[in-house]
């Protein structure tokens, strides 16, 4: 061993040092000319989202959860239309309502449905869950249970983005006394105990609102759904809210803010072209993280009695149901619990993915 | 020389910046600028010094407008941008009506959009004063699209281009994104956005402090050179006499938010009269060692005192060699010593 050698030897282990005795000729190789090319090619930019998207799809984890997503979502648009059972009533067969059809195993047929099949020699669609105490088929049951979950937290991180990035914009941008004032209404939101008021609310505003909603397309999902929309609407910007204002109070500081005054451009389009790209990476994840702990609360109100209105169903309370039958049929807590975290990794998995291609400090 | 090239391009009269700073409960007001005054001709070069947090990148946002200027008066090409209305006697004395009061005129506050085309800014840090999400070519376009400076998409990218070319950057360029670039590229593609309105008159807020002293002296030529080409006016702040001295027809001095020396730059830099100058013309490293051992060195001590608690009388007193009772009376006009070359003293 020569003595210089003898000297890179000396790194601690725990230090954070670089090995220099790994920086032998050996261990670095020739880039070949494609290496190069490559190179080449990744200086050349085109534009933000262009390259945005391209760092995405080489993130396979968040590609396959973007697939999975989706496929989920034409997966729940599209088998209502195929399996022949109804969410909401009981099984019937040859137009009688099949008694015998209550808690039935998975891919069980119940005996009138077999004593029916023996004697057309028709073949009925499986009960691919079986069914659930009410006789009710919980393989659709599960399906509208995800459609109604994911739209829930859908809808409310819509919402939650649409005020908390306006709110936060504004209030971060201009300073001062606007954003003492915005800020220190936060601060009363977000002391609001939510889960009291949400339930309030609820309340209150189901009993308003069920007879304005009569005989539309909302009364299917009830005026507990539509309260718990207008609640997240009230109470969930607040956490967005903040967040955006704090980005954009550290943003503001960037000279580029200044050049742009210093150029002339409009306030507005300041926030449009140097302040809102700049959060977005924020916006995202947080908005993608909202889904999930949207459909969450949902659970929960569900469990109280305060969820969608029965029969319509949703991933928590199906869960919350399953649980007076968690011994005799442990799966009817489990699908719908699997699904939850399905949607919810999924959905964070994105989110990662959004923040690594869109966030160009990282690159 | 005619009449019509005597009239000064910018004129800044008793400026004042104060910043609202909070101390426990009250705020208290932080004098970054306090009371300047200057003129820039067309095509002249004012270089700015004094060392870092004495106001110096105050006083080139102000003027901009980019700080809404807490008093004084500032005048571009015969318009007066702000006014906060104080009135000056002949001395620059403030007027005082019977109760002591400041008198007060009209005051001015003009839309300075118009104005944005004429003055601009170079800023200091070549990183944080361009957007990470924007290509050069959206970048050097921005002022383009705020003032319709085209009228199709082809003319868009035709400026960019030339504007480029101007600062030493070519088409390639154009689209990449700027953390793609050098110190030294960024800072040119900041000076081709300034560049882009056509302006009279650019703000270079220590436009080149960051950069390797190689790519410094390219950067300065090249501002030298746009100001031959296009007859821009610059107010060239630095910390740095070195950097200045080249560039400058004039040169001014800041203490603390106050003017202490103005001359002409070769005046100045070969007869100073302020102690402050003095000072920061022997920090100035001497290449040769046999004249750097005769010359006598003055050596600044202790440190610049918080703007938060300015020294009484004048700004300068706590490290001044030169202070005497006087200097703690009362503060020092900033007189003419003769030639236009002015400074505030009492004992020199
Ligand atoms: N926006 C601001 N708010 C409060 N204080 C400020 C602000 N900008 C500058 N200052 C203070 O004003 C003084 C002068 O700052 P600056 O003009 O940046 O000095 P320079 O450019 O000469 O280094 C410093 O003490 C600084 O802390
Ligand atoms: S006025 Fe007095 S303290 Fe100030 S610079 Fe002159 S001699 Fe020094
Ligand atoms: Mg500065």
């Amino acid at each position: 061993m020569t003595e210089t050698e003898n000297i890179y030897k000396k790194r601690q282990i725990l230090s954070a040092q670089i090995d220099l005795s790994k920086f032998n000729k050996k261990n670095f190789d020739k880039a070949t000319d494609e290496e190069k090319k490559q190179q080449e090619v990744m200086g050349e930019s085109s534009s933000f989202l262009k390259d945005g998207l391209r760092r995405l799809r080489k993130n396979h984890m968040a590609m396959a959860s973007i697939i999975i997503l989706i496929a989920l979502i034409v997966a729940i648009i599209v088998i209502p239309m195929i399996v022949p059972y109804s969410y909401s009533d009981m099984i019937t067969v040859n137009g009688h309502r099949d008694g015998t059809a209550v808690n039935l195993p998975p891919m069980y047929y119940s005996q009138r449905e077999l004593q029916y099949m023996q004697e057309t020699g028709e073949k009925l669609f499986p009960h691919i869950l079986g069914t659930d105490s009410l006789g009710r088929d919980y393989f659709i049951r599960v399906v509208y249970g995800t459609r109604v979950s994911l739209s829930v937290g859908v809808v409310s991180a819509v919402m939650v983005l649409i005020i908390g990035v306006i709110y936060g914009t504004i209030s971060g941008y201009f300073g001062g006394k606007v954003d003492l004032i915005m800020m220190r209404i936060v601060d009363i939101i977000y002391s609001l105990p939510d889960m009291l008021i949400i339930i309030l609310l609820s309340v209150v505003l189901n009993a308003r609102l069920t007879p304005l909603i009569k005989g539309t397309v909302l009364a299917k999902l009830g005026g507990n759904m539509l309260a718990m929309f207008i609640v997240f609407a009230l109470l969930y910007w607040v956490g967005m809210a903040r967040l955006v204002r704090g980005q954009i109070l550290s943003i503001k500081n960037n000279e580029y803010i200044l050049a742009a005054k210093a150029i002339g451009t409009p306030n507005g389009q300041i926030m449009r072209k140097h302040i809102v790209p700049n959060v977005l990476s924020i916006i995202i994840i947080t908005t993608a993280l909202q889904v999930p702990s949207a459909i969450f609360t949902e659970s929960y109100l569900s469990f109280l009695g305060l969820g969608v209105n029965l029969p319509m169903t949703s991933l928590g309370s199906l869960a919350n149901d399953a649980r007076a039958t968690i011994t005799s049929a442990p799966y009817r807590l489990l699908v719908p619990a699997l699904v939850i975290v399905v949607i919810v990794l999924a959905l964070n998995l994105i989110g990662d993915g959004l923040r690594d291609a869109f966030d160009s400090k990282l690159n | 020389m005619s009449e019509n090239e005597k009239k000064p391009l910018l004129k800044v009269e008793h400026l004042k910046q104060y910043f609202p700073v909070s101390q426990g409960f009250h705020k208290i007001p932080l004098k970054a600028v306090d009371d300047i005054s200057f003129e820039i001709m067309p095509g002249e070069t004012l270089g700015l010094v004094g060392e870092s947090g004495c106001g110096k990148t105050t006083v080139g946002r102000t003027i901009l407008r980019l700080y809404e200027p807490t008093a004084g008066r500032i005048a571009f090409e015969d318009q007066v941008l702000f006014d906060s209305g104080e009135l000056y006697d002949e001395e620059g004395n403030q007027i005082l009506d019977e109760k002591g009061r400041p008198k007060k005129g009209r005051r001015v506050e003009v839309n300075m959009l118009p104005y944005r085309k004429k003055m601009q800014m170079v800023f200091q840090d070549p990183y944080s004063s361009l957007d990470p999400r924007m290509t050069v070519e959206e970048i050097v376009g921005e002022p383009l699209d705020t003032h319709h400076l085209y009228k199709n998409k082809k003319e868009r990218r035709e400026k960019v281009l030339s504007l480029l070319e101007t600062v030493g950057l070519n088409a390639e360029h154009a689209m990449r994104y700027a953390h793609e670039f050098s110190g030294g590229q960024r800072q040119r593609i900041g000076i081709a956005r300034a560049l882009a309105v056509n302006p009279s008159f650019i703000v270079c807020d220590e436009a080149v402090s960051a950069l390797d002293v190689s790519i410094q002296a390219q950067v300065l030529n090249m501002f030298e050179d746009l100001q031959d080409k296009l007859g821009i006016a610059y107010l060239f702040i630095a910390h740095d006499l070195l950097v200045v001295q080249h560039i400058s027809d004039r040169i001014a001095v800041m203490y603390l938010g106050h003017m202490m020396e103005i001359a002409d730059a070769d005046e100045l830099m070969n007869h100073p009269i302020h102690p402050y100058t003095l000072s920061l013309l022997s920090a100035i490293p001497i290449p040769d060692p046999e004249t750097a051992r005769h010359s006598h060195r003055i050596i600044l001590e202790g440190d610049v005192p918080s703007p938060l608690h300015m020294p009484t009388g004048c700004p300068f007193r706590t490290r001044c060699k030169y202070a005497t009772e006087k200097c703690a009376m009362e503060r020092p006009p900033l007189t003419d010593r003769g030639n236009g070359h002015k400074c505030a003293c009492w004992n020199r």
